[in-house]
Protein backbone atom coordinates (compact mmCIF):
# COMPACT_ATOMS: atom_id res chain seq x y z
CA UNK A 1 0.00 0.00 0.00
CA UNK A 2 1.27 3.25 -0.90
CA UNK A 3 1.63 6.47 1.66
CA UNK A 4 -1.31 8.43 0.06
CA UNK A 5 -3.42 5.12 0.62
CA UNK A 6 -2.62 5.29 4.35
CA UNK A 7 -3.14 9.21 4.65
CA UNK A 8 -6.78 7.96 3.14
CA UNK A 9 -7.10 5.56 5.62
CA UNK A 10 -6.10 7.95 8.40
CA UNK A 11 -8.11 10.93 6.95
CA UNK A 12 -11.12 8.79 7.24
CA UNK A 13 -10.83 7.33 10.43
CA UNK A 14 -12.11 10.08 12.70
CA UNK A 15 -15.29 10.33 9.47
CA UNK A 16 -15.87 6.99 10.50
CA UNK A 17 -15.45 7.31 14.29
CA UNK A 18 -18.11 9.92 14.18
CA UNK A 19 -20.45 8.23 11.83
CA UNK A 20 -19.96 5.17 14.55
CA UNK A 21 -21.14 7.82 17.61
CA UNK A 22 -23.50 10.09 15.72
CA UNK A 23 -25.13 7.16 13.67
CA UNK A 24 -24.24 3.57 13.77
CA UNK A 25 -24.49 3.31 18.25
CA UNK A 26 -27.39 6.02 18.65
CA UNK A 27 -29.61 4.33 16.02
CA UNK A 28 -28.94 0.47 17.39
CA UNK A 29 -29.58 2.00 21.24
CA UNK A 30 -32.56 3.49 20.52
CA UNK A 31 -33.81 0.62 18.41
CA UNK A 32 -32.82 -1.82 20.56
CA UNK A 33 -34.44 0.09 23.96
CA UNK A 34 -37.79 0.37 21.97
CA UNK A 35 -37.48 -3.43 20.44
CA UNK A 36 -36.90 -4.96 23.82
CA UNK A 37 -40.53 -3.12 25.51
CA UNK A 38 -41.78 -4.24 22.18
CA UNK A 39 -40.34 -7.63 22.36
CA UNK A 40 -41.57 -8.18 25.75
CA UNK A 41 -44.92 -6.92 25.26
CA UNK A 42 -45.27 -9.10 22.04
CA UNK A 43 -43.50 -11.98 24.14
CA UNK A 44 -46.17 -11.35 26.93
CA UNK A 45 -49.24 -11.95 24.30
CA UNK A 46 -47.55 -14.71 22.87
CA UNK A 47 -47.91 -16.18 26.67
CA UNK A 48 -51.67 -14.85 26.75
CA UNK A 49 -54.29 -17.98 27.26
CA UNK A 50 -56.33 -15.82 25.03
CA UNK A 51 -56.06 -16.94 21.98
CA UNK A 52 -56.23 -14.14 19.78
CA UNK A 53 -53.93 -12.21 21.60
CA UNK A 54 -51.32 -15.05 21.10
CA UNK A 55 -52.33 -15.52 17.51
CA UNK A 56 -51.47 -11.69 16.67
CA UNK A 57 -48.34 -12.74 18.36
CA UNK A 58 -47.17 -15.41 16.32
CA UNK A 59 -48.18 -13.14 13.16
CA UNK A 60 -46.14 -10.37 13.99
CA UNK A 61 -43.00 -12.51 14.60
CA UNK A 62 -43.53 -14.89 11.87
CA UNK A 63 -43.62 -11.70 9.47
CA UNK A 64 -40.56 -10.19 11.07
CA UNK A 65 -38.26 -13.34 11.16
CA UNK A 66 -39.86 -14.75 7.47
CA UNK A 67 -38.95 -11.59 5.43
CA UNK A 68 -35.09 -9.69 4.99
CA UNK A 69 -34.57 -6.71 7.07
CA UNK A 70 -33.37 -4.87 4.33
CA UNK A 71 -37.09 -5.25 2.32
CA UNK A 72 -38.85 -3.96 5.80
CA UNK A 73 -36.63 -0.96 6.32
CA UNK A 74 -36.95 -0.57 2.45
CA UNK A 75 -41.01 -0.87 2.76
CA UNK A 76 -41.14 1.71 5.25
CA UNK A 77 -39.02 4.28 3.70
CA UNK A 78 -39.44 3.70 -0.14
CA UNK A 79 -42.50 2.23 0.01
CA UNK A 80 -44.94 3.60 2.69
CA UNK A 81 -44.43 7.07 0.85
CA UNK A 82 -46.53 6.04 -2.30
CA UNK A 83 -49.22 5.57 0.18
CA UNK A 84 -49.16 9.11 1.35
CA UNK A 85 -46.56 8.41 4.56
CA UNK A 86 -43.54 10.01 4.26
CA UNK A 87 -41.03 9.27 7.15
CA UNK A 88 -37.62 11.01 7.12
CA UNK A 89 -34.56 8.38 6.87
CA UNK A 90 -33.63 8.42 10.53
CA UNK A 91 -37.25 7.67 12.36
CA UNK A 92 -37.57 5.19 9.04
CA UNK A 93 -34.42 3.34 10.74
CA UNK A 94 -35.61 3.15 13.90
CA UNK A 95 -39.34 1.99 13.20
CA UNK A 96 -37.29 -0.82 11.05
CA UNK A 97 -34.83 -1.98 13.63
CA UNK A 98 -37.42 -1.72 16.63
CA UNK A 99 -39.58 -3.87 14.72
CA UNK A 100 -37.11 -6.29 13.62
CA UNK A 101 -35.89 -6.67 16.94
CA UNK A 102 -39.09 -6.76 18.87
CA UNK A 103 -39.53 -9.92 16.37
CA UNK A 104 -36.54 -11.55 17.53
CA UNK A 105 -36.09 -10.56 20.89
CA UNK A 106 -39.60 -11.60 21.76
CA UNK A 107 -38.68 -15.32 21.02
CA UNK A 108 -35.62 -14.85 23.30
CA UNK A 109 -37.51 -13.24 26.44
CA UNK A 110 -40.67 -15.79 25.68
CA UNK A 111 -38.09 -18.59 26.02
CA UNK A 112 -36.63 -17.09 28.83
CA UNK A 113 -39.98 -16.75 30.93
CA UNK A 114 -40.77 -20.08 30.35
CA UNK A 115 -37.70 -21.50 31.34
CA UNK A 116 -38.49 -20.46 34.73
CA UNK A 117 -39.57 -22.97 36.97
CA UNK A 118 -43.06 -23.49 37.92
CA UNK A 119 -42.52 -23.59 41.67
CA UNK A 120 -41.24 -19.78 41.08
CA UNK A 121 -44.97 -19.12 40.18
CA UNK A 122 -46.18 -20.72 42.80
CA UNK A 123 -44.35 -19.30 45.78
CA UNK A 124 -45.31 -15.95 44.13
CA UNK A 125 -49.02 -16.47 44.46
CA UNK A 126 -48.53 -18.11 47.92
CA UNK A 127 -46.80 -15.22 49.38
CA UNK A 128 -49.85 -13.78 48.35
CA UNK A 129 -48.94 -11.94 45.00
CA UNK A 130 -51.01 -11.31 42.30
CA UNK A 131 -49.97 -12.46 38.58
CA UNK A 132 -48.69 -9.30 37.36
CA UNK A 133 -46.46 -8.56 40.53
CA UNK A 134 -45.38 -12.25 40.45
CA UNK A 135 -44.39 -11.40 36.69
CA UNK A 136 -42.06 -8.38 37.69
CA UNK A 137 -41.29 -8.99 40.77
CA UNK A 138 -40.03 -12.74 40.69
CA UNK A 139 -40.39 -14.02 37.05
CA UNK A 140 -38.50 -11.49 34.88
CA UNK A 141 -35.70 -10.76 37.15
CA UNK A 142 -34.53 -14.37 36.69
CA UNK A 143 -35.70 -14.70 33.11
CA UNK A 144 -33.73 -11.37 32.57
CA UNK A 145 -30.54 -13.72 34.18
CA UNK A 146 -31.10 -15.99 31.30
CA UNK A 147 -31.92 -14.05 28.04
CA UNK A 148 -28.81 -11.85 28.54
CA UNK A 149 -26.22 -14.09 26.12
CA UNK A 150 -28.90 -14.13 23.69
CA UNK A 151 -30.29 -10.66 23.70
CA UNK A 152 -26.47 -9.21 23.66
CA UNK A 153 -26.16 -11.41 20.54
CA UNK A 154 -29.47 -10.04 18.99
CA UNK A 155 -27.85 -6.50 19.90
CA UNK A 156 -24.46 -7.32 18.30
CA UNK A 157 -26.26 -8.59 15.03
CA UNK A 158 -28.36 -5.34 15.16
CA UNK A 159 -25.15 -3.29 15.65
CA UNK A 160 -23.86 -5.09 12.31
CA UNK A 161 -27.66 -4.43 10.67
CA UNK A 162 -27.51 -1.00 11.54
CA UNK A 163 -24.94 -0.41 8.14
CA UNK A 164 -28.12 -1.40 6.10
CA UNK A 165 -29.65 2.32 7.42
CA UNK A 166 -26.98 3.67 4.97
CA UNK A 167 -28.93 2.60 2.28
CA UNK A 168 -31.65 5.26 3.15
CA UNK A 169 -29.51 8.16 3.56
CA UNK A 170 -28.78 7.62 7.04
CA UNK A 171 -25.38 9.14 7.97
CA UNK A 172 -23.19 6.26 10.18
CA UNK A 173 -20.22 4.42 10.16
CA UNK A 174 -20.66 2.63 6.58
CA UNK A 175 -22.43 5.60 4.75
CA UNK A 176 -18.63 7.41 5.72
CA UNK A 177 -16.57 4.86 4.27
CA UNK A 178 -19.10 4.47 0.98
CA UNK A 179 -18.49 8.62 0.47
CA UNK A 180 -14.57 8.64 1.13
CA UNK A 181 -14.64 5.36 -0.79
CA UNK A 182 -16.31 6.59 -3.74
CA UNK A 183 -14.60 9.62 -4.04
CA UNK A 184 -11.16 8.46 -4.02
CA UNK A 185 -11.59 4.61 -5.56
CA UNK A 186 -10.04 3.33 -2.60
CA UNK A 187 -13.01 0.63 -2.30
CA UNK A 188 -10.85 -2.43 -0.69
CA UNK A 189 -8.67 -0.23 2.04
CA UNK A 190 -12.03 1.83 3.12
CA UNK A 191 -14.15 -0.89 3.04
CA UNK A 192 -11.92 -2.99 5.07
CA UNK A 193 -11.46 -0.03 7.42
CA UNK A 194 -14.92 0.19 8.07
CA UNK A 195 -15.31 -3.66 8.85
CA UNK A 196 -12.56 -3.29 11.19
CA UNK A 197 -14.32 -0.21 13.33
CA UNK A 198 -17.28 -3.07 13.08
CA UNK A 199 -14.99 -5.34 14.45
CA UNK A 200 -13.69 -3.26 17.09
CA UNK A 201 -17.43 -1.97 18.27
CA UNK A 202 -18.50 -5.61 18.85
CA UNK A 203 -15.37 -6.83 20.75
CA UNK A 204 -16.33 -3.65 23.32
CA UNK A 205 -19.58 -5.18 23.04
CA UNK A 206 -18.98 -9.00 23.89
CA UNK A 207 -16.64 -7.57 26.79
CA UNK A 208 -19.27 -5.81 28.06
CA UNK A 209 -21.92 -9.04 27.72
CA UNK A 210 -19.44 -11.07 30.12
CA UNK A 211 -19.58 -8.00 33.00
CA UNK A 212 -23.11 -7.87 32.34
CA UNK A 213 -23.23 -11.78 32.72
CA UNK A 214 -20.80 -12.13 35.79
CA UNK A 215 -23.04 -8.78 37.81
CA UNK A 216 -26.41 -11.16 36.95
CA UNK A 217 -24.58 -14.59 38.39
CA UNK A 218 -24.03 -13.43 41.62
CA UNK A 219 -27.04 -15.62 42.62
CA UNK A 220 -26.27 -18.89 40.67
CA UNK A 221 -24.02 -21.20 42.10
CA UNK A 222 -20.79 -22.08 39.36
CA UNK B 1 -42.04 -16.08 67.81
CA UNK B 2 -44.16 -17.66 70.56
CA UNK B 3 -47.71 -17.96 69.55
CA UNK B 4 -48.86 -15.32 71.49
CA UNK B 5 -46.66 -12.54 69.28
CA UNK B 6 -48.78 -13.76 66.41
CA UNK B 7 -52.58 -13.56 67.59
CA UNK B 8 -53.40 -15.82 64.25
CA UNK B 9 -51.82 -19.13 66.28
CA UNK B 10 -52.73 -18.54 69.53
CA UNK B 11 -55.27 -21.23 71.21
CA UNK B 12 -58.29 -20.66 71.65
CA UNK B 13 -59.92 -19.91 74.72
CA UNK B 14 -62.43 -22.66 75.92
CA UNK B 15 -63.51 -25.58 73.61
CA UNK B 16 -61.26 -25.29 70.06
CA UNK B 17 -63.43 -24.39 67.21
CA UNK B 18 -62.51 -25.81 63.54
CA UNK B 19 -60.49 -23.74 62.08
CA UNK B 20 -60.31 -25.32 58.56
CA UNK B 21 -63.34 -27.58 57.00
CA UNK B 22 -63.40 -28.98 54.30
CA UNK B 23 -66.61 -30.70 52.34
CA UNK B 24 -67.11 -32.31 49.55
CA UNK B 25 -64.08 -31.01 47.73
CA UNK B 26 -63.36 -32.13 44.08
CA UNK B 27 -61.15 -31.43 41.62
CA UNK B 28 -60.49 -32.91 38.08
CA UNK B 29 -57.77 -32.67 35.99
CA UNK B 30 -59.34 -33.73 32.19
CA UNK B 31 -60.94 -36.42 32.64
CA UNK B 32 -58.77 -37.18 35.53
CA UNK B 33 -61.05 -37.10 38.55
CA UNK B 34 -57.95 -36.28 41.40
CA UNK B 35 -60.35 -35.52 44.45
CA UNK B 36 -63.55 -37.38 44.29
CA UNK B 37 -64.87 -36.10 47.68
CA UNK B 38 -62.77 -34.72 50.33
CA UNK B 39 -63.89 -33.87 53.97
CA UNK B 40 -61.71 -32.35 56.59
CA UNK B 41 -61.78 -30.11 59.76
CA UNK B 42 -58.78 -28.99 61.79
CA UNK B 43 -58.96 -27.26 65.20
CA UNK B 44 -56.76 -24.52 66.07
CA UNK B 45 -53.90 -25.80 67.37
CA UNK B 46 -54.20 -29.19 65.47
CA UNK B 47 -52.04 -30.77 63.72
CA UNK B 48 -53.25 -32.86 60.41
CA UNK B 49 -50.79 -35.44 58.68
CA UNK B 50 -51.87 -36.15 55.65
CA UNK B 51 -50.32 -39.52 54.25
CA UNK B 52 -51.03 -42.13 51.25
CA UNK B 53 -49.48 -43.59 48.50
CA UNK B 54 -48.16 -41.30 45.16
CA UNK B 55 -50.98 -39.72 43.03
CA UNK B 56 -53.24 -40.32 45.96
CA UNK B 57 -54.23 -36.45 45.67
CA UNK B 58 -52.51 -35.37 48.50
CA UNK B 59 -50.25 -32.07 47.04
CA UNK B 60 -53.75 -31.06 45.60
CA UNK B 61 -55.75 -30.62 48.87
CA UNK B 62 -52.77 -28.40 50.09
CA UNK B 63 -52.77 -26.82 46.75
CA UNK B 64 -56.61 -25.84 46.82
CA UNK B 65 -56.25 -24.98 50.74
CA UNK B 66 -53.79 -22.58 49.36
CA UNK B 67 -55.97 -21.37 46.63
CA UNK B 68 -53.10 -22.65 44.02
CA UNK B 69 -55.68 -24.88 42.44
CA UNK B 70 -59.29 -24.21 42.11
CA UNK B 71 -61.36 -26.87 43.35
CA UNK B 72 -64.33 -28.32 41.10
CA UNK B 73 -66.58 -28.46 44.16
CA UNK B 74 -67.08 -28.47 47.43
CA UNK B 75 -66.45 -25.82 50.10
CA UNK B 76 -63.45 -24.76 52.21
CA UNK B 77 -64.46 -22.75 55.18
CA UNK B 78 -61.47 -21.19 57.21
CA UNK B 79 -61.13 -18.65 60.46
CA UNK B 80 -58.97 -16.18 60.76
CA UNK B 81 -57.74 -14.94 64.13
CA UNK B 82 -59.78 -13.89 66.60
CA UNK B 83 -61.04 -10.85 66.22
CA UNK B 84 -63.67 -9.67 64.84
CA UNK B 85 -61.69 -7.91 61.64
CA UNK B 86 -61.06 -11.73 60.96
CA UNK B 87 -64.34 -13.67 60.78
CA UNK B 88 -64.83 -17.29 58.86
CA UNK B 89 -64.60 -17.10 55.17
CA UNK B 90 -66.83 -19.65 53.39
CA UNK B 91 -65.69 -20.38 49.92
CA UNK B 92 -67.89 -22.75 47.83
CA UNK B 93 -66.65 -24.10 44.54
CA UNK B 94 -69.77 -25.14 42.90
CA UNK B 95 -69.94 -22.71 40.21
CA UNK B 96 -65.78 -22.49 40.39
CA UNK B 97 -65.69 -25.75 37.17
CA UNK B 98 -61.86 -25.15 38.47
CA UNK B 99 -61.84 -21.58 37.52
CA UNK B 100 -60.88 -18.82 39.14
CA UNK B 101 -63.82 -16.58 37.42
CA UNK B 102 -66.14 -18.90 38.72
CA UNK B 103 -65.00 -18.16 42.31
CA UNK B 104 -65.47 -14.56 44.90
CA UNK B 105 -61.93 -12.93 44.64
CA UNK B 106 -62.48 -11.53 47.99
CA UNK B 107 -62.78 -15.05 49.89
CA UNK B 108 -60.17 -16.48 47.36
CA UNK B 109 -58.25 -13.58 48.56
CA UNK B 110 -58.52 -14.17 52.47
CA UNK B 111 -57.82 -17.85 51.92
CA UNK B 112 -54.37 -17.54 50.49
CA UNK B 113 -53.77 -14.98 53.03
CA UNK B 114 -54.98 -17.10 56.29
CA UNK B 115 -52.68 -20.07 54.80
CA UNK B 116 -49.28 -19.95 53.81
CA UNK B 117 -47.03 -23.57 52.61
CA UNK B 118 -43.78 -24.61 52.62
CA UNK B 119 -43.12 -26.47 49.52
CA UNK B 120 -41.24 -29.71 48.86
CA UNK B 121 -38.60 -28.06 47.12
CA UNK B 122 -38.36 -25.47 48.67
CA UNK B 123 -39.33 -23.11 45.95
CA UNK B 124 -37.07 -19.93 47.72
CA UNK B 125 -36.56 -16.97 45.29
CA UNK B 126 -32.92 -17.36 43.86
CA UNK B 127 -32.42 -13.81 43.12
CA UNK B 128 -33.11 -12.53 46.36
CA UNK B 129 -31.35 -13.35 49.72
CA UNK B 130 -32.48 -15.19 52.61
CA UNK B 131 -33.58 -11.88 54.22
CA UNK B 132 -35.42 -10.72 51.11
CA UNK B 133 -37.15 -13.83 50.72
CA UNK B 134 -38.16 -13.66 54.07
CA UNK B 135 -39.09 -9.76 54.06
CA UNK B 136 -41.19 -10.40 50.52
CA UNK B 137 -44.18 -10.92 50.96
CA UNK B 138 -44.81 -8.82 54.61
CA UNK B 139 -43.05 -6.13 52.97
CA UNK B 140 -44.44 -5.52 49.36
CA UNK B 141 -47.73 -7.46 49.53
CA UNK B 142 -48.91 -6.85 53.06
CA UNK B 143 -47.41 -3.35 53.29
CA UNK B 144 -46.25 -3.64 56.46
CA UNK B 145 -43.56 -0.70 57.74
CA UNK B 146 -40.30 -1.88 56.32
CA UNK B 147 -38.57 -1.32 60.50
CA UNK B 148 -41.26 -4.27 61.89
CA UNK B 149 -41.20 -6.56 59.29
CA UNK B 150 -36.94 -6.27 59.08
CA UNK B 151 -37.02 -7.11 63.02
CA UNK B 152 -39.74 -10.06 62.54
CA UNK B 153 -38.33 -11.73 59.83
CA UNK B 154 -34.55 -11.72 61.58
CA UNK B 155 -35.98 -12.60 65.05
CA UNK B 156 -37.06 -15.54 62.86
CA UNK B 157 -34.41 -16.42 61.33
CA UNK B 158 -32.72 -15.98 64.62
CA UNK B 159 -34.95 -19.14 66.01
CA UNK B 160 -33.97 -21.36 62.78
CA UNK B 161 -30.10 -20.39 63.22
CA UNK B 162 -29.98 -19.05 60.07
CA UNK B 163 -29.48 -15.31 61.35
CA UNK B 164 -25.87 -15.05 60.25
CA UNK B 165 -27.54 -16.41 56.82
CA UNK B 166 -29.52 -13.34 55.89
CA UNK B 167 -27.43 -11.57 53.00
CA UNK B 168 -26.61 -15.16 51.74
CA UNK B 169 -28.50 -16.11 48.29
CA UNK B 170 -30.43 -19.63 48.49
CA UNK B 171 -27.92 -21.65 46.39
CA UNK B 172 -25.16 -20.74 48.88
CA UNK B 173 -27.47 -22.44 51.26
CA UNK B 174 -28.25 -26.10 52.45
CA UNK B 175 -31.07 -27.91 51.41
CA UNK B 176 -32.03 -28.33 55.47
CA UNK B 177 -31.05 -24.46 55.76
CA UNK B 178 -32.86 -23.36 52.30
CA UNK B 179 -36.14 -25.29 53.47
CA UNK B 180 -36.15 -23.49 57.26
CA UNK B 181 -36.33 -20.61 55.07
CA UNK B 182 -38.82 -21.93 53.45
CA UNK B 183 -40.85 -22.27 56.77
CA UNK B 184 -39.70 -18.51 57.85
CA UNK B 185 -41.08 -17.22 54.54
CA UNK B 186 -44.36 -19.00 55.51
CA UNK B 187 -44.04 -18.03 59.15
CA UNK B 188 -43.59 -14.51 58.50
CA UNK B 189 -46.66 -13.85 56.54
CA UNK B 190 -48.54 -14.46 59.67
CA UNK B 191 -50.83 -16.97 58.80
CA UNK B 192 -53.64 -18.94 60.62
CA UNK B 193 -52.66 -22.12 58.75
CA UNK B 194 -49.39 -23.19 58.00
CA UNK B 195 -49.57 -26.44 55.02
CA UNK B 196 -46.12 -28.25 54.38
CA UNK B 197 -46.01 -30.84 51.15
CA UNK B 198 -43.42 -33.66 52.22
CA UNK B 199 -41.00 -30.86 53.39
CA UNK B 200 -38.22 -33.33 53.67
CA UNK B 201 -38.73 -35.52 51.43
CA UNK B 202 -36.35 -33.65 48.88
CA UNK B 203 -33.22 -33.20 51.71
CA UNK B 204 -30.29 -35.67 52.40
CA UNK B 205 -30.94 -38.00 55.26
CA UNK B 206 -28.88 -36.58 57.50
CA UNK B 207 -30.81 -32.87 56.94
CA UNK B 208 -34.08 -34.77 57.79
CA UNK B 209 -34.03 -34.06 61.56
CA UNK B 210 -33.34 -30.16 61.98
CA UNK B 211 -36.49 -29.71 59.90
CA UNK B 212 -38.66 -32.01 61.65
CA UNK B 213 -37.40 -30.91 64.69
CA UNK B 214 -38.47 -27.26 63.97
CA UNK B 215 -41.70 -28.38 62.09
CA UNK B 216 -42.41 -29.81 66.20
CA UNK B 217 -41.53 -26.90 67.95
CA UNK B 218 -44.10 -24.94 65.98
CA UNK B 219 -46.38 -27.29 66.41
CA UNK B 220 -45.72 -27.31 70.24
CA UNK B 221 -46.23 -23.42 69.86
CA UNK B 222 -49.89 -23.70 68.74
CA UNK B 223 -49.83 -23.46 65.70
CA UNK B 224 -52.39 -25.29 63.05
CA UNK B 225 -50.46 -26.90 60.59
CA UNK B 226 -51.50 -29.60 57.90
CA UNK B 227 -48.78 -31.66 56.70
CA UNK B 228 -48.05 -34.26 53.99
CA UNK B 229 -45.53 -36.75 54.81
CA UNK B 230 -43.84 -40.06 54.72
CA UNK B 231 -42.03 -40.14 57.81
CA UNK B 232 -44.90 -41.99 60.03
CA UNK B 233 -42.70 -41.99 63.11
CA UNK B 234 -42.90 -37.88 62.87
CA UNK B 235 -46.23 -38.38 62.15
CA UNK B 236 -47.02 -40.22 64.91
CA UNK B 237 -44.88 -38.21 67.44
CA UNK B 238 -46.32 -34.91 66.04
CA UNK B 239 -49.65 -34.77 64.54
CA UNK B 240 -52.74 -34.77 66.60
CA UNK B 241 -54.64 -36.32 63.49
CA UNK B 242 -53.77 -38.28 60.75
CA UNK B 243 -55.55 -38.73 57.69
CA UNK B 244 -55.34 -41.73 55.20
CA UNK B 245 -55.73 -40.07 51.11
CA UNK B 246 -56.05 -42.86 48.68
CA UNK B 247 -58.11 -42.45 44.96
CA UNK B 248 -58.76 -38.84 46.22
CA UNK B 249 -60.93 -39.86 49.21
CA UNK B 250 -59.89 -39.84 53.06
CA UNK B 251 -60.54 -43.21 53.11
CA UNK B 252 -59.89 -42.80 56.94
CA UNK B 253 -58.83 -40.51 60.04
CA UNK B 254 -58.37 -40.63 63.47
CA UNK B 255 -55.24 -40.64 66.16
CA UNK B 256 -52.06 -41.26 65.06
CA UNK B 257 -51.08 -43.49 67.26
CA UNK B 258 -54.54 -45.59 67.06
CA UNK B 259 -54.61 -45.94 63.39
CA UNK B 260 -50.85 -46.21 62.70
CA UNK B 261 -50.80 -49.22 64.82
CA UNK B 262 -54.26 -50.77 64.12
CA UNK B 263 -55.54 -49.12 60.85
CA UNK B 264 -59.27 -50.41 59.86
CA UNK B 265 -59.22 -50.25 56.29
CA UNK B 266 -57.85 -52.98 54.14
CA UNK B 267 -56.19 -50.33 51.67
CA UNK B 268 -54.50 -48.54 54.78
CA UNK B 269 -53.30 -51.83 55.76
CA UNK B 270 -51.52 -52.74 52.96
CA UNK B 271 -50.41 -49.15 52.35
CA UNK B 272 -48.70 -48.85 56.15
CA UNK B 273 -46.75 -52.40 55.29
CA UNK B 274 -44.95 -51.13 51.86
CA UNK B 275 -43.89 -48.34 53.62
CA UNK B 276 -42.77 -49.63 56.89
CA UNK B 277 -41.62 -52.86 54.82
CA UNK B 278 -40.31 -51.97 51.20
CA UNK B 279 -38.63 -54.91 50.23
N1 LIG C 1 -51.65 -29.65 37.22
C1 LIG C 1 -52.00 -30.91 36.96
N2 LIG C 1 -52.45 -31.27 35.74
C2 LIG C 1 -52.82 -32.54 35.48
N3 LIG C 1 -52.78 -33.53 36.36
C3 LIG C 1 -52.35 -33.25 37.60
C4 LIG C 1 -51.94 -31.93 37.96
N4 LIG C 1 -51.55 -31.94 39.26
C5 LIG C 1 -51.73 -33.22 39.68
N5 LIG C 1 -52.20 -33.99 38.70
C6 LIG C 1 -52.54 -35.44 38.81
O1 LIG C 1 -53.31 -35.59 39.95
C7 LIG C 1 -53.02 -36.80 40.62
C8 LIG C 1 -52.75 -36.53 42.07
O2 LIG C 1 -51.60 -35.72 42.17
P1 LIG C 1 -51.03 -35.22 43.55
O3 LIG C 1 -49.80 -34.46 43.22
O4 LIG C 1 -52.08 -34.52 44.30
O5 LIG C 1 -50.67 -36.58 44.27
P2 LIG C 1 -49.87 -36.82 45.61
O6 LIG C 1 -50.74 -37.61 46.50
O7 LIG C 1 -49.35 -35.54 46.15
O8 LIG C 1 -48.69 -37.74 45.12
P3 LIG C 1 -47.14 -37.79 45.59
O9 LIG C 1 -47.09 -38.58 46.85
O10 LIG C 1 -46.46 -38.49 44.47
O11 LIG C 1 -46.67 -36.37 45.75
C9 LIG C 1 -51.88 -37.41 39.87
O12 LIG C 1 -52.40 -38.43 39.04
C10 LIG C 1 -51.33 -36.29 39.04
O13 LIG C 1 -50.81 -36.78 37.84
MG1 LIG D 1 -47.42 -34.74 46.35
Amino acid sequence: MTDSTWQLLLDSLWPMIQGAITGTIPLALASFAIGLVLALAVALMRLSRRSWLSSIARVYISLVRGTPLLVQLFVIFYGLPSIGVVIDPWPSAIIAFSINVGGYAAEVIRAAILSVPKGQWEAAYMIGMSHRRALTRIILPQAARVSVPPLSNTFISLVKDTSLASLILVTELFREAQQVAAFSGQFMALYLEAALLYWVICLVLSSGQGVLEKRLDRYVAH
Amino acid sequence: MSPTEFPAASPAAGPTPALLTVRGLRKSFGANQVLKSVDLTVARGEVLALIGPSGSGKTTVLRCLNGLEIADGGTIEIVGAQDASHAPVVIDFARAHGSRAGVPKKALGTLRDRSAMVFQHYNLFPHKTVLENVMEGPLVVQRRPRAEVEAEALALLERVGLAEKRDSYPFELSGGQQQRVGIVRALALRPTLLLFDEPTSALDPELVGDVLRLIKELAGEGWTMVIVTHELEFAREVATEVAFVDGGTIVEHGDPREMLRNPQHERTRQFLHRLLFPF
